[in-house]
């Protein structure tokens, strides 16, 4: 081997050894954020259930995951649904990050972040989704109701459907409609969540 | 057809691409030069029509920035594009760096940019050619004039 093909090869190798920082990273994110190119930014926020995946755009919160979706599958499902400048860029979901904190402590009753419907299908999902945004802390109302106020009394099971696809559970509180008759109906998260966060809320109101 | 989502892209390609630019714009100007490489990636992200090649098209944006970034510092102007290709004159190697690379920066710019792509990058010759605007022999030729040129100087 001669001389230029070694230190060729000596260069490569010192060179695998490097990548950019993480403050680089950090400074490339706000940059892109200052500049509008960046569509829909991500970050974890807690939970008692574990890491929360919280996804806005400028338009507001667009999706909340509980854990066991992967950051991929959000990913992919935020690049195919919404845009694919999707990155992660946790000052932007602070706001909302902050609001979970609280009221996973008991000390808050409502959000005041606005919410981006994009990945809401359907007007009459959105008019579910809009009235279960307003029930009221620690309180509940039927299938049957919820249909009633987004203008459809015979709609119950689309209300089930829509309450289902509820691309952001907990601050529009899918949890807060329940079955009439006392069972707790169904819940994306699992119904045991559905469970612990009506718990929580009769326990701090 | 559908994009990834563009984190995946900085998770995936971040570290060749800062290696890259490292090497072939020196490790000064390097953060500088990534993040303009990132910032042009996400402006023309939503039209790319192919994303067959990912790791591919942000080489050749990055090949390109390097250029503006060695140009710059060459304090030549832009646009540069009927500048013949005079290398410009052997700079010491940056503190901690391969000694080997302020070498190959002196090389004229085909060469020099076909040499890093091929060997700090790892792309195959169809890959340098296609992130150059070239044909697969011409980025096997640039690779060996330059290594060949390397050879001599270090020869005499």
């Amino acid at each position: 081997m001669n001389e230029v093909d070694r230190q060729l090869r000596d260069a490569v190798r010192e060179s695998r050894h490097g990548g950019p920082s993480q403050r680089s990273i950090d400074e490339l994110a706000a940059r892109a954020a200052r500049e509008g190119l960046v569509d829909v930014a991500y970050g974890q926020a807690d939970s008692p259930f574990g890491p929360l995946t919280v996804a806005a755009t400028e338009r507001g919160l667009v999706l909340l995951a509980y854990p066991e979706l992967t950051v991929e599958d959000v990913l992919d499902r935020l690049a195919r649904e919404v845009s694919p400048r999707v990155l992660d860029l946790p000052a932007r979901i602070d706001p909302i990050r902050r609001q979970l904190d609280e009221y996973f402590e008991g000390r808050r009753r409502d959000f005041d972040q606005p919410v981006d419907w994009r990945l809401v299908h359907g007007g009459f999902f959105e008019a579910i989704l809009r009235a279960t945004a307003e029930i009221d802390y620690g309180q509940t109302v039927s299938y049957r109701e919820i249909a009633e106020r987004a203008g459809n009394v015979k709609a119950v099971r689309a209300a089930g459907n829509g309450l289902g696809s509820n691309p952001v559970p907990i601050v529009v509180p899918c949890h807060r409609v329940v079955a009439t008759g006392g069972g707790l109906g169904g819940y994306t998260g699992g119904v045991e969540r559905k469970r612990q966060l009506l718990d929580l809320e009769r326990a701090a109101a | 057809m559908s994009l990834p989502p563009f984190q995946v892209l900085i998770d995936s390609h971040g570290a060749v691409l800062h290696r890259f630019l490292v090497a072939s714009v020196g490790p000064i100007d390097a953060d500088d030069c990534f993040q303009e490489v990132w910032i042009a990636a996400l402006r023309a992200y939503p039209g790319l029509r192919d994303a067959s090649n990912l790791r591919g098209w942000l080489l050749k944006i990055a090949q390109r920035k390097a250029i503006d970034s060695h140009r710059a510092a060459g304090r030549r102007p832009a646009p540069a594009e009927s500048l013949p290709e005079i290398p410009v004159p052997a700079g010491e190697p940056i503190d901690g760096e391969p000694r080997l690379w302020a070498r190959v920066r002196a090389l004229p710019e085909k060469q020099r940019m076909a040499v890093f792509l091929r060997s700090v990058a790892d792309l195959e010759y169809a890959e340098v050619g296609a992130a150059l605007d070239c044909s697969q022999d011409a980025a096997r030729r640039n690779v060996h004039e330059g290594l060949k040129r390397l050879r001599e100087e270090l020869a005499r």
